[in-house]
């Protein structure tokens, strides 16, 4: 499962970052190209199909009825699910999600459930009985770094574009799934005390820390994760909140545009 | 984090439920060195929380291909007892404990001089005997002491701890109720006496200004922390030292004979 990088690539990375480079022409705070199309898969309740340059992953909701939690009897279920299927990477393999998929989930989830993204608690059907499950699946095609930013941006465009079934149900017409909050997740990673946005394979492979911050349209956090062995310095965390409020707020009106865009 | 309005959280005195101030953290103990057969090993009581930790290695990585030619791998893996919680907890790992493994891993890979010993691994393994919320820097920061004990080369420990946010304010060290029914949680990981982070999460809702609140508490909380794990390895060690000095007597007197 190890990414592998020439000593030729790397000292060529670390020479374009020293002078605020990058290997594909972008600013450090310019994220890739973003395509989004919804409605993509037909039989699911919403589903969106996520480009961020050549980064590619299919998020794709189900809903279901089913019995809530005991401890939140009158709350929805929401549950976030990511597969990086070896089509995707040749370092992939099959088998059950290992750790770098159950962080992406991990985190995407977050987002969702942290941000109020729905209102789980429009989605009880019967007390302590009845309730709607709503699965969100990730499914990575192709994978060209900043897995997280995909699919998160993947998951919340795919919510967007619900529309509950609940005339399979007998629960009256279906209805567009309601949405509270537009949470969106922006990606920085260091690699020799500078920080970039949304990191292809190649800076991937060379970053020594990575930061996702996700915040919503009041600029509130609702979701932080760092990885990787590195260290991030509390100033630096300052600086990603406030570029994650930036950038993710024109991120947010792209998103709500390729939505919309889909419902024509 | 519920963000439940019907629990009171904080009293009418500013004081928390179990009656400690906004940013106090619970009573902490940490013991070094306490299981016999692991290379090194650290107890920790954080509140209600009850976790042990030990350290094996640097050995030889098993499966092979996840060795590293250049440098050891650190491989931390939190477990939960099924007895850890009210509710049975099912044994094994779960999608939130192999979260927690990696990022304590990757926490701890920091300052470990991983590269004297290339294709090795440094096991910890992180058992949570009583779980009481804040487990995963309470395991950060017993992992660490363990590190110590086994005697694993690093350039510093880590020391963790939590901010959060309930009734409306940020706080330090949630407790078991605050976690379930607060606003925000922010665990923290921290190269003690500097401002870099190895671990940082959070989930909930803030603004930037109660991020720095927040953090402000947790890293002047760490630095404390810090000093409970210097104190753990100096009463293992320092008794080590006035066992030394007997057996130095005891050599004396052997050659005074002679």
């Amino acid at each position: 499962m190890k990414e592998i990088i020439s000593t030729i690539t790397k000292d060529y990375l670390y020479r374009l970052i020293k002078e605020g480079k990058r290997i594909d022409g972008r600013d450090l705070l310019e994220h890739r190209e973003l395509d989004v199309q919804v409605g993509w898969i037909g039989p699911a309740e919403g589903s969106a199909r996520v480009k961020l340059g050549d980064t590619e992953v299919i998020v794709g909701i189900k809903m279901d009825e089913g019995e809530p939690f005991p401890d939140t009897p009158d709350q929805g279920v929401v549950i976030t699910n990511a597969e990086l299927i070896p089509m995707a990477s040749p370092q992939y393999e099959s088998g059950p999600p290992g750790e770098d998929a159950t962080e992406v989930a991990r985190v995407v989830d977050r987002g969702i459930r942290e941000g109020g993204v729905v209102d789980t608690s429009k989605l009880c059907i019967e007390e302590g009985e009845k309730v709607w499950m709503i699965f969100i699946d990730i499914h990575v095609l192709n994978f060209d770094g900043n897995l997280i930013d995909a699919s998160g941006i993947g998951a919340m465009a795919a919510l967007m574009n619900t529309v509950v079934p609940a005339s399979d149900f007998e629960h009256g017409e279906d209805y567009e799934l309601p949405i509270e909050h537009v949470v969106i997740p922006t990606t920085f990673t260091k690699i020799k005390d500078t920080i970039m946005l949304d990191s292809g394979l190649e800076e991937e492979k060379i970053a020594e820390a990575r930061l996702t911050v996700s915040t919503n349209e009041d600029g509130d956090i609702v979701a932080m994760q760092k990885g990787l062995s590195g260290t991030f310095e509390y100033e630096d965390t300052l600086k990603c909140i406030e570029l994650s409020q930036e950038i993710g707020g024109s991120l947010r009106e792209e998103v709500k545009e390729f939505v919309e865009k889909g419902k024509l | 984090m519920s963000g439940n309005k019907d629990m009171e959280l904080i009293d009418e005195n500013g004081k928390r439920l179990d009656g400690r101030d906004l940013d106090e953290l619970r009573d902490i103990k940490i013991e070094a060195g306490i299981l016999k057969r692991a290379d090194g090993s650290a107890y920790i009581e954080w509140g209600k929380n009850k976790i042990l930790a030990a350290v094996y290695g640097p050995r030889e990585m098993h499966p092979r291909h996840a060795q590293e030619p250049s440098r050891a791998v650190v491989r931390a893996r939190y477990n939960m007892a099924a007895f850890s919680v009210p509710d049975r907890k099912r044994p094994g790992p779960d999608r939130r404990s192999v979260e927690i493994s990696k990022i304590i891993s990757e926490a701890l890979e920091e300052v470990v001089f991983v590269e004297m010993f290339p294709r090795a691994v440094i096991d910890i393994f992180i058992e949570v005997l009583e779980a009481s919320a804040g487990t995963r820097c309470a395991g950060l920061t017993v992992a660490s002491v363990a590190l110590a004990d086994a005697g694993i080369p690093m350039s510093n420990m880590i020391s963790s701890c939590a901010a959060g946010k309930i009734d409306g304010h940020v706080v330090l060290d949630l407790g078991k109720n605050e976690d379930n029914f607060g606003e925000a949680d922010v665990p923290v990981g921290m190269v003690p006496n500097t401002n870099k982070l190895t671990l940082l999460q959070m989930d909930g809702n803030l603004t930037k200004e109660e991020y720095e609140e927040g953090m402000e508490m947790a890293m002047k909380a760490c630095n404390e922390i810090y000093e409970i794990q210097r104190e753990a390895l100096k009463t293992r060690y320092s008794t080590t030292l006035e066992d030394q000095e007997e057996i130095d007597e005891d050599i004396e007197e052997i050659q005074e004979e002679e």
